[in-house]
């Protein structure tokens, strides 16, 4: 089989080229801005997964396993999950755990004077982000070592 | 007081830290599994020594202060259950060393262990009832996963059945934290206490009390609700059987019960016999069905819904000594039931089957499995002086106490029933003729036997537990239950302090 005929039709891929980087950085956009816009960590990870997921689909899963591996989508899972517990241990520096420990936050009018929570959201970011691309990846392969038999 | 977040944080952390190394560093995964239950076993050893001192401590998360933010509370209870939790997961990430090698990707394993684990932890140390939730599902989900770790066909099976019923008790419950907290407008326990004591009586509070009963007593596995457990017990892994006999259920089902019956809701005398009768019906249908089994597993959890009876009846009569018996009964059966299931377990490693009828004669091969195993029955049949005797009596003295005869004469019938069952599993697999076929078998390895032998010890001396000298620890778990409303005063004083 040639590379060109796995996936879908040119016209999706084509499509698919313009507007993959377009959903990433709107998933990019959502997490940074989530502590004070609507969206966040959550919904920014799946995004960002949903992009992947879309070149999956569209050029099949050897192209998107290639930019991001099942190996690599696990250990971004864990890392971002330690990550989040890290920010909370930071937080006994000032004596709790979850502490907001950033000195300069509350400020109007600031992008990032949240304190933790735009590093949390990052962190959530990771690990949805990462845990389903992981999903979906298992899934379809799963079905391609179904089909073999 | 920063010890309280350590018990969700440790297993939390370990489980990614597992995960992240497992697979990388060979052997990583049972050296961080172990040292991190080992730590939490010392954690909730030393927190006997805080409620000692303290009473109540509460610990607020990010330094919101309660009702606002979430809050975590140390009382008797929670570190009574923490102890039981902690002590027999410790020896169950022991055992699992040597017994998990049966299976691939032992990492995925402590990673999903350490995440029940971290949830079991959260729901006793939380002091706000969603926060209860949240970690509730952590466990369950865990747990589900869990029960599919063999991925053959009767354990997927087991696995979604238990899945679908465990998904509805937790939607129960998410419901009746729904309406409890647009009748409060508060999500904390101690708050919600406090607000409902001075609201009027309200046909929506009896409500929410039978719509948590159903979820809880779905997680506990109270007859009639009981479907799940004896497919999804047997069908997991020995030591996760342990865990979910031993302790999940327990955790889940009966400290939730305890806890919203007794501190939040504060439920009628009505309500408490509800769970009397619900007892004595699991009692009786766990024992008569698990007389009939021939799989060990099998027939053990049948007998984890006759025990859980037990316990639930005697916190259903309520009165100062039953409570004291149900908790008492509830750590013997922590003890003896994760015992029994570690042999279980040994005798699958050793011989590859599970059924009564293939067996025979094993003491004389596999002495130390006998003898733990025996020490377990004879512990859950009420043999004098093992632990599960003194419970089992004190259970049957405060049914007396409180003027339920006919109770505790069927306490009592049902208590000969088990000694019943466990005979027939002792003679079917550890006395008489050694089979042809068996000759070769050994006994199982040392880290398995040696969680199986402190095990079967603590069976044998844990009735200390009611000599004045230990009393303390479970009697301070019995005050925060009897002291019923009061507990909002207790964690608001606490968080004066």
């Amino acid at each position: 089989m040639k590379k060109s005929d796995k996936g879908m039709t040119l016209i999706v891929k084509t499509i698919t080229r313009l507007t993959v980087g377009l959903i990433l950085l709107y998933g990019i956009y959502i997490v940074l801005h989530g502590h004070i816009s609507p969206g966040g960590g959550f919904a920014g990870g799946v995004i960002i997964a949903l992009s992947f997921i879309h070149l999956m689909l569209a050029f099949g899963k050897e192209f998107a396993l290639k930019k991001l591996s099942q190996a690599a989508a696990s250990l971004l899972e864990n890392l971002g999950a330690l990550m989040f517990l890290g920010i909370a241990l930071a937080g006994l520096t000032g004596g709790y755990f979850f502490l907001n420990f950033f000195i300069n936050k509350g400020k109007p009018f600031t992008l990032f004077s949240a304190g933790i929570i735009p590093l949390c959201n990052i962190a959530i970011c990771l690990k949805v982000g990462a845990g389903l691309f992981a999903i979906f990846a298992a899934l379809i392969l799963f079905d391609s070592s179904q089909e073999n038999k | 007081m920063t010890v309280l977040s350590f018990y969700v944080v440790i297993p939390l952390g370990g489980a990614f830290l597992i995960s992240l190394l497992g697979k990388r560093i060979k052997s990583s995964g049972d050296i961080l599994a172990n040292l991190s239950t080992f730590s939490l076993l010392v954690f909730s050893l030393y927190s006997i020594k805080l409620v000692f001192i303290n009473k109540v401590l509460v610990y607020n998360v990010g330094g919101w202060v309660a009702p606002i933010g979430i809050c975590m509370v140390l009382d008797g209870l929670s570190s009574f259950m923490l102890v039981t939790v902690n002590l027999v997961s410790f020896l169950v990430t022991l055992y699992s060393i040597s017994y998990m090698e049966r299976y691939t990707d032992k990492a995925k394993f402590y990673t999903l262990f350490m995440l029940m684990l971290a949830g079991m932890n959260g729901i006793i140390i939380t002091g706000d009832l969603f926060n209860l939730f949240v970690f509730l599902e952590i466990a369950s989900i865990a747990s589900y996963a869990l029960v599919a770790f063999g991925t053959e066909a009767e354990e997927l099976e087991a696995s979604f059945k238990y899945a679908v019923i465990g998904s509805v008790a937790s939607s129960l419950i998410l419901l009746g934290i729904a309406i409890l907290y647009s009748y409060t407008s508060t999500l904390n326990m101690a708050d919600i206490s406090s607000v409902l004591s001075g609201k009027p009586q309200s046909i929506l509070v009896n409500f929410v009390l039978v719509i948590f009963l159903t979820g809880f007593a779905i997680k506990a596995a109270l007859v009639p609700f009981h479907a799940w457990l004896p497919d999804a017990h047997p069908s997991a892994p020995a030591p996760i059987s342990a865990m979910l006999s031993g302790v999940l259920i327990k955790v889940l089902g009966v400290y939730a019960i305890c806890r919203i019956f007794f501190n939040i809701i504060a439920a009628s005398h009505k309500a408490f016999f509800i769970l009397v009768v619900l007892g004595l019906i699991s009692m009786i249908v766990g024992a008569f069905l698990a007389i009939a089994q021939n799989d060990i597993k099998r027939m053990f959890a049948y007998s984890s819904i006759s025990q859980i009876g037990y316990i639930i009846f005697a916190l259903g009569i309520g009165t100062p000594l039953a409570i004291f018996g149900g908790l008492f009964h509830l750590f013997n059966h922590a003890v003896f039931k994760s015992t029994l299931f570690l042999t279980s377990g040994a005798i699958e490693y050793s011989v590859n089957t599970r059924d009564l009828r293939k067996l025979g004669g094993l003491s004389s091969r596999l002495p130390i499995t006998g003898y733990t195993g025996l020490l377990g029955s004879m512990s859950i049949s009420g043999i004098p002086p093992l632990g599960g005797f003194w419970s089992k009596l004190v259970i049957i003295f405060a049914a007396l106490q409180a003027g339920h005869f006919i109770f505790a004469t069927i306490a009592v019938l049902v208590s000969v029933i088990t000694l019943a069952y466990y005979l027939k599993f002792q003679s079917y697999a550890f006395f008489g003729k050694l089979d042809e076929a068996l000759i070769k078998i050994k006994e199982v390895p040392l880290t398995m036997r040696l969680s199986m032998i402190t095990l079967g010890l603590i069976c044998a001396i844990s009735g200390l537990l009611c000599v004045p000298a230990f009393k303390p620890f479970l009697q301070s778990a019995v005050s925060v239950l009897l002291s019923g409303n009061a507990y909002k005063d207790a964690v608001f004083n606490a968080l004066i302090r």
